[in-house]
């Protein structure tokens, strides 16, 4: 691990009244690292990752990024700078696809014609044909479309690091995958850091490159599939359990070779 | 004469560009600054939940305030402003007409432009305002270019009805002097010009209905995101402004502006005057339909140059005196107290307009009765009608004392309908207008009050402080002194109470000269 994290949380703790959504968390993400958060509902997972660009203010604890105490950085200034990729899109509905797509670099103040350019280069990226895409409105778009916009818009101003709050979860399972596979080779093409929060622990495992567990607030594990296989943790291990034992059945109930 | 061929049609179109123009710009106007005050009252209470409630509250309370109270209510308001800020500032501005208008207006439409703007911005999906500062968005950014956009078809239904009902309540503010499609409404019920009435009310229906779709063709554009429509709607509301601009452009500003009350008689007055100094070259228009509360004080100000108002009216009401006394005493005091405020009375027309007992003509001489203190002998058998504050009035009290009245039942009334229930015998007597025409109508006579119980209403002509050496006006006007006996004036009336074309206060006014002129 570099000395330096993408990402740092140091003892970051968060409540909303009396419900400590996050409690002592420390976790280090590295610079072109592809981290996974895994946890049930209520775990404080979203929180985690919302404090990272100051959707949500910490009560305690530091976060850095990239070196940077995110107390010492104007908060709009760090969200154009980190891609956030919402639950279900999070498009605006009165804007087209390009509009969506070219808010950030806009807001940054940069010229029409270049962000028109940007915005040709994201639908390729995304796959998304232009002429069908471009200035079509979210709403006449099909789920697994408008994600892909929302992965374009992401990544629009050319963050070094990207956020995505369970960004694949409303999608069907073919989609999902591809999905899934077609980010993770973006991640790699352009040197990504990214965080995302899912409660799929077979995403996690297929698609992270570390995998950190939370429950009721709490970090319980982080690390490789393979060092979270050897963790004390009844739940982490559970968690582990769930897609090996899917695995075994499919297996059983399905033929081996050939089309299913 | 059909329906379709009154000529009376065709005088309320003559009507129409400066009623309607004024309607337009005074309900505009209203709308614009309505909204320029609400909308921003509702973005900044949107996530506050106490002054929201408080503010929605105070609007509510506006509503049920009656539309004419609330347009009355701003006069004295703005007078007491105007005279506020010409002590602090040496400034003055009108009370009457545009301003106070455009102010209650204003109130009255925003109790929906508040709600909807609310309601809008509230409703929005949480989902999308975490997005918009995911995005990097500060919280003015989100607001004008996520929060507003998709609140904007639940804001544009709530001007959508600010709209509607500004317009309809706009026909109110004739009373307190601002021209509008209600001097239809208000001269037609009046006159019993039912033409006028109904021409009144379809044009600012139609006003309405017509603003209210383009305001549609707005809202759906910004629903739907089709900027044609959008375009279309705004284009339409444009040109609806611009024409209504175009054809009062014209108008002097040095003309007299001649006032009247809500009634019959006030109107034909107003209109015979109006003739007069056009007659003499001056440029004069009439401005009926003020309230009775108003008038004197738009004299006062200067907002009108002169009308007609009543001895005994201006006794109780402005000068605050309870006494009664003798015709040419109350007169001559009445003139030098207005003389301190720089109001001239120019003088007597020649008749009065007072409360009377009035009988049928056949039943009086039956009885032997001649004047009220013949009656009082009847009076425990009898039963009487007045109108809804005669029962109140100072008159009413010193007739009982005078005379020792005492009736076996009393009933409030409909002015208009106290003749015909005299007449048909549903009651006895009634407290009528001396100058009434329908007392010749129904043949019903007005009892003498030998004991001088009510005092004397002369009709007496008033001009303003500012037209107090203005001899050209006071020779023009010259020739209606003293001319209009009791059985003139009511002839008048009752002609303009009837239901023809040669009814209306233009027409009156035309034949009344013909028989005073030669005088």
């Amino acid at each position: 691990m570099p000395s330096r994290p993408m990402i740092g949380y140091a003892h970051v703790t968060k409540s909303f009244g009396s419900l400590k959504a996050v409690d002592d968390v420390s976790l280090d993400i590295a610079e072109g690292e592809f981290v996974a958060v895994v946890g049930g509902s209520g775990s404080g997972k979203t929180t985690l990752l919302r404090l990272a660009n100051r959707l949500i203010e910490a009560d305690g604890g530091t976060i850095t990024v990239e070196g940077d105490d995110v107390q010492s950085v104007d908060p709009v200034a760090l969200r154009r700078r980190i891609g956030y990729v919402f639950q279900s899109g999070g498009l605006f509905p009165h804007l087209s696809v390009a509009d969506n797509i070219g808010i950030t670099p806009k807001l940054l103040g940069v010229p029409a014609a270049d962000i028109a350019t940007r915005v040709d280069e994201l639908l390729e990226l995304v796959q998304l044909d232009r002429a069908a895409h471009h200035d079509r409105l979210p709403d006449a778009l099909s789920g697994g479309q408008r994600q892909r916009v929302g992965v374009a818009r992401a990544l629009a101003a050319r963050p070094r690091i990207v956020l995505m709050d369970e960004p694949f979860g409303a999608l069907d399972p073919l989609t999902r995958d591809a999905l899934g596979d077609d980010f993770r080779e973006l991640h790699r093409q352009l040197g990504l850091t990214t965080v995302m929060i899912t409660h799929d622990m077979t995403e996690a495992i297929l698609l992270a490159d570390r995998i950190a567990v939370m429950r009721s607030g709490k970090l319980l594990a982080q690390g490789t599939p393979v060092e979270l296989s050897k963790s004390s943790d009844d739940y982490v291990l559970e968690l582990l359990r769930t897609p090996r034992r899917q695995v075994e059945r499919l297996n059983a109930l399905l033929p081996q070779s050939g089309a299913a | 004469m059909s329906l379709f061929t009154d000529p009376r049609w065709g005088e309320a179109l003559a009507h129409l560009p400066d009623y309607l123009g004024n309607h337009v710009r005074v309900s505009l106007a209203a709308l614009a600054l309505g909204l320029i005050v609400s909308l921003p009252l509702a973005i900044l209470t949107r996530n506050r939940p106490t002054p929201r409630a408080v503010l929605l509250a105070l609007a509510s309370i506006v509503q049920t305030v009656p539309g004419l109270a609330l347009l009355a209510l701003f006069y004295p308001l703005l007078l007491l402003a105007a005279s506020v800020t010409l002590a602090w500032f040496g400034v003055s501005f009108s009370a009457f007409g545009f301003l106070p208008a455009v102010l209650a207006l204003a109130l009255y439409s925003m109790l929906p432009v508040l709600r909807n703007g609310i309601t809008g911005l509230n409703g929005i999906d949480p989902a999308l305002i975490e997005a918009a500062k995911g995005v990097g968005m500060t919280a003015r950014q989100s607001l004008v270019m996520i929060e507003l956009p998709l609140a904007l078809p639940v804001m544009m239904a709530g001007i959508r009805t600010a709209a509607v009902w500004v317009i309809g309540t706009a026909t109110l503010s004739t009373p307190i002097g601002q021209t509008s499609l209600g001097n239809y409404i208000f001269a037609g019920l009046q006159t019993q010009n039912w033409v006028f009435v109904l021409f009144g009310c379809f044009a600012s229906a139609l006003l309405a209905l017509a603003v209210d779709q383009l305001l549609g063709l707005i809202e759906s554009g910004l629903r739907w995101r089709s900027r044609v429509r959008t375009a279309l709607g705004a284009a339409g509301i444009a040109a609806l402004v611009v024409a209504t601009l175009v054809p009062t452009m014209g108008r002097s500003s040095h003309s007299y502006v001649v006032g009247a009350k809500t009634f019959a008689e006030q109107y034909v007055l107003s209109a015979l005057m109006r003739d007069r100094l056009q007659a003499a070259g001056l440029s004069a228009v009439a401005r009926s339909g003020l309230g009775s509360s108003v008038i004197f004080e738009a004299l006062k100000a200067g907002d009108i140059d002169l009308y007609i108002d009543y001895s005994g009216t201006l006794w109780a009401n402005q000068l605050h005196r309870t006494d009664i006394k003798p015709r040419a005493e109350l007169l001559a005091e009445l003139q030098t107290t207005l003389a301190k405020e720089n109001i001239t009375l120019l003088g007597e027309l020649g008749f009065e307009n007072a409360y009377a007992l009035v009988i049928p003509k056949k039943r009086a001489e039956a009885l032997g009765i001649r004047t009220i203190a013949d009656l009082a002998a009847h009076a425990s058998t009898l039963s009487i009608a007045g109108d809804y504050e005669f029962f109140s009035r100072p008159e009413w009290a010193a007739l009982q004392k005078a005379y020792g009245l005492s009736f076996r039942a009393q009933r409030q009334m409909q002015p208009d309908f106290m003749y015909a229930a005299v007449a048909s015998g549903e009651v006895d007597v009634i407290a009528g207008y001396t100058s009434d025409g329908l007392i010749a109508k129904y043949d019903l006579v007005a009892l003498d009050d030998p004991r001088h119980a009510i005092p004397p209403y002369d009709a007496i002509l008033l001009l303003a402080p500012k037209r107090a050496g203005d001899e050209r006006l006071k020779t023009a006007l010259n020739p209606l002194l003293g001319k209009i006996d009791i059985a003139t004036m009511r002839e008048a009336n009752l002609h303009a109470a009837g239901n023809d074309a040669n009814s209306s206060p233009d027409a009156v006014a035309r034949w009344l000269w013909e028989k005073v002129g030669r005088r």
